[in-house]
C-alpha cells in the first residue's frame, strides 16, 4: 500500500493581473482582473513506505506547491490525496504529528532563542517521551555535529547551521514522512555535502519517506533513486535518474585524446564537434551513430584514448524543461 | 541479530507509546501551555533595553494628561478650579481617571499583535501553524499572556510608585469589595478582549494582505471611542449612547468607570455581562475568520 497517494490532484490559483502603470493602478482599484493560474494539474503519483523520492521542476513547475498540498498548508481544487491514510488538508493533529516539513527559505525556529528552546517547544507539542527527546537529540547533534551551537540564539548562526538545526527540529518526534523543500538552497559546497550525507544516512537508518525539492542534481544523484519531473503543473518523467537521460537525450559525448602531432581537422564529418583543446577533442553524435563513428575515427586518426559518456545530467534536464515548455 | 531483535522490540515499544500519546491529556496540554509561556518570556526577556524602555515611557504620557486638564479646568473656572466640573468630573477625578486607564490600557493593549498576524500570513510564515501540531491562535495568547506577565511583574513597583505620588487625586477612596471585584475583572477580561479584537484584525490580512491602514483606522476610532484620550461619559448625546454601545469602552473607560463608581450599581452586573458577551463574539469570531481564511489562503511566501 503507498504511504502517499495524490489521484487527480489540481490545484489553481485566482491571481490579480497588475498591469504596468499608474492610470492602470488607478483603474484596478474599481476593476480587477483576474487570470487563473494552474499550479498544479492533474498529479497522479504513488510513493511506497521508504522510498526517496525527488521532485524535480523548473521555478513555477508546481513543487512546492505540491509539497504545500501535501503538508496541508493549502486546499487543493480538486482531486485526493492520502498521506499515512489522512488527507492532509484536514489538519489533524494526529497527522501532524507524524510527518515534517523543512523549507530551506524559511524558519521554523525562535530567531531570538538558542535553538535547544525551540527543541524543547517541539518535544512538548510533538509529546515526545523525555527518554526518547534525549537520545534522538544527541544522535541528531552528534550526526550533523552542532553539539557546541545548542545554545546560541538561533540568529546567530550561518545558513547551514540553521539548516542543520532546522532539521534537528524537524526530525525530533522521528518522523514517518519527510518533505524537503530545496533544503540545501544558498549553502556553500561543503555544507550541502554535509546535508546531503545526513540525509542519505537518517533516511537508510530510520527508512522514512522522503519527498524532495531540488534544483541542485548533486543532491538528486546523491539521495533519491527515485525521480519525478514536474513542469507546467504535471509529471513528465517518473522513474531512475539515469533513465532521465536515456529516455530524454538522444546523443553521446566522444571525447578523444589525440596523440602528439595528430590535428582535429575533419572531425566536424562525424558530428558535433563541442570542443577542442589539444590534444583534447569532444564531439557530440547520436547514440546509435556511436559505434560505427568511433570506428571510422580510429582509422582516420591518431587516438591514444577514448571515453564515450552521456551528456551532462544539467544539460538534459533543462533541455527536457525547454521541451516542456515549448509543447 | 540480538541487537536487530532489540531495536525491533524498541521501534515496537516506541510506536505504542506514541499512540498511547496521540490522546492528549490535559495534563499534557497543561504542560504545552507551561512551555510555550516560558518560552515566550525567555523571549521578551532577550531585548532588556527595548522592554525596559518600553515599561517606563508609559509612564510619560500620564504628566502631559496632567498639564494639559489642570489647564482646562483652570479655564472653565478661573476663580475657583476645584469647582469646576466636566460631566460630573472634578479635576482629581480626571486624573484618577486617566491613572486607571493607564492600569486598563496595560491589559487591553495588545502591540504589534495585529500587524504581526498579517505579516506571518503575508510572508507565509503563519505555515508553522498549519505544519506543526499547535494552534495559532493558542499560541499567541499564551505567548502575549507571557509578554503581559513580564511587564507587569516589572512595571508594578513604578505603577505602585505614581499611585502613590498621586494618592491625592483618588478623592472617592478605594470602591467597596464589589467594585473591586468587578474591577478585576473587568481588567482580566479586558485582556483577552483586547487580544481576540485585535487578532481578528490581524486575521482579516488573509483577505487585504496589506492592513496597516485597517489598523491605523481602528487605532484612530480607539483612541477616542476607549476613552483613552477623554472620559466617554463627556460626550454629548446622540453619541453618547452610540459609544456606549460599542464595545471599545470595555479596552480603557469601562474598568476605570467601574473603579471610580461612575458606573451605576444597577447596571454594574449587566455590563459585566456585555464585556463577557463581546469578548465571546470576538473568540467566536476570530476562530471562524482563522478557518474561512485558512481555506483562501494559497500559502504565499515561498
Amino acid at each position: 500500500m503507498p504511504i502517499i497517494d495524490i489521484q487527480n490532484l489540481e490545484k489553481s490559483y485566482r491571481i490579480y493581473q497588475k498591469k504596468e502603470g499608474l492610470w492602470a493602478a488607478v483603474r484596478g482599484l474599481f476593476r480587477r482582473e483576474f487570470k487563473t493560474v494552474h499550479a498544479v494539474r492533474n498529479i497522479n503519483l504513488q510513493v511506497q513506505p521508504g522510498e526517496f523520492v525527488a521532485f524535480l521542476g523548473p521555478n513555477g513547475a508546481g513543487k512546492t506547491t505540491t509539497l504545500k498540498l501535501l503538508s496541508g498548508v493549502i486546499y487543493p481544487s480538486s482531486g485526493t490525496a492520502t498521506v499515512m491514510g489522512h488527507v492532509p488538508w484536514e489538519r489533524s493533529m494526529d497527522y501532524r504529528r507524524r510527518f515534517a516539513l523543512v523549507m530551506g527559505q524559511k524558519n521554523q525556529l525562535w530567531w531570538d532563542l538558542p535553538a535547544q528552546e525551540s527543541f524543547r517547544l517541539h518535544q512538548q507539542i510533538y509529546c515526545i517521551p523525555k527518554t526518547e527527546f534525549a537520545n534522538s537529540l544527541n544522535e541528531l547533534t552528534e550526526l550533523l555535529d552542532v553539539s557546541e551551537l545548542l545554545g546560541r540564539p538561533v540568529r546567530e548562526l550561518s545558513l547551514g547551521e540553521r539548516m542543520k538545526m532546522e532539521l534537528i527540529a524537524a526530525l525530533l518526534h522521528s518522523p514517518e514522512v519527510l518533505f524537503l523543500d530545496e533544503p540545501t538552497i544558498g549553502l556553500d559546497v561543503i555544507a550541502q555535502h554535509n546535508i546531503q550525507k545526513f540525509l542519505k544516512y537518517y533516511q537508510e537508518q530510520r527508512k522514512i519517506t522522503i519527498m524532495l525539492t531540488s534544483h541542485y542534481m548533486k543532491d538528486v544523484a546523491a539521495l533519491c533513486k527515485r525521480v519525478v519531473v514536474i513542469a507546467k503543473g504535471s509529471v513528465q518523467y517518473d522513474g531512475s535518474l539515469d533513465g532521465i537521460v536515456d529516455k530524454f537525450s538522444s546523443s553521446k559525448i566522444i571525447t578523444l585524446q589525440l596523440s602528439e602531432g595528430q590535428g582535429s581537422e575533419g572531425l566536424e564529418k562525424y558530428g558535433v564537434v563541442q570542443s577542442v583543446e589539444l590534444p583534447r577533442a569532444q564531439i557530440r553524435c547520436s547514440r546509435l551513430q556511436v559505434p560505427a563513428t568511433l570506428s571510422k575515427i580510429l582509422d582516420s586518426y591518431e587516438i591514444d584514448d577514448v571515453a564515450v559518456e552521456d551528456p551532462p545530467l544539467e544539460e538534459v534536464i533543462s533541455s527536457l524543461y525547454e521541451s516542456v515548455a515549448e509543447n | 541479530m540480538s541487537s536487530i531483535a532489540k531495536q525491533l522490540s524498541e521501534t515496537e515499544t516506541t510506536i505504542a507509546t506514541r499512540n498511547s500519546l496521540r490522546k492528549l491529556t490535559f495534563v499534557h496540554r497543561i504542560s504545552i501551555w507551561w512551555t510555550i509561556f516560558k518560552v515566550s518570556l525567555e523571549e521578551r526577556l532577550v531585548y532588556r533595553g527595548d522592554f525596559a524602555l518600553g515599561t517606563f515611557m508609559r509612564f510619560l504620557p500620564i504628566i502631559t494628561q496632567i498639564f494639559l486638564w489642570s489647564a482646562v479646568f483652570e479655564s472653565l473656572n478661573p476663580s475657583d478650579p476645584s469647582q469646576a466640573r466636566i460631566a460630573g468630573f472634578a479635576f482629581p477625578d480626571m486624573v484618577a481617571y486617566f491613572l486607571l486607564t493607564m492600569v486598563a490600557r496595560a491589559f487591553s493593549s495588545m502591540p504589534g499583535l495585529a500587524s504581526n498576524i498579517a505579516k506571518q500570513i503575508r510572508d507565509g510564515e503563519i505555515k508553522k501553524f498549519l505544519v506543526q501540531p499547535v494552534d495559532l491562535l493558542g499560541y499567541l495568547f499564551l505567548s502575549r499572556l507571557a509578554h503581559k506577565v513580564a511587564y507587569y511583574t516589572v512595571a508594578t513597583i513604578p505603577f505602585a510608585i505614581v499611585f502613590y505620588l498621586c494618592r491625592d487625586y483618588f478623592v472617592g477612596g478605594w470602591p467597596d469589595a464589589t467594585r473591586m471585584s468587578c474591577f478585576v475583572m473587568s481588567l482580566l477580561l479586558a485582556f483577552v478582549f483586547g487580544f481576540f479584537l485585535e487578532a481578528t484584525l490581524g486575521l482579516v490580512g488573509f483577505w487585504f494582505l496589506e492592513v496597516s491602514s485597517l489598523l491605523f483606522v481602528y487605532m484612530l476610532l480607539s483612541f477616542f471611542l476607549s476613552g483613552h484620550m477623554f472620559p466617554i461619559s463627556i460626550l454629548p448625546e446622540p453619541f453618547q449612547t452610540i459609544v456606549q454601545f460599542l464595545p471599545l469602552k470595555y479596552l480603557a473607560y469601562f474598568p476605570a468607570a467601574v473603579f471610580l463608581g461612575k458606573v451605576p450599581s444597577d447596571q454594574l452586573a449587566f455590563e459585566m455581562m456585555m464585556l463577557v458577551g463581546w469578548t465571546a463574539v470576538f473568540i467566536v469570531l476570530s476562530r471562524v475568520l482563522y478557518s474561512a481564511g485558512l481555506r483562501r489562503y494559497s500559502g504565499y511566501g515561498g
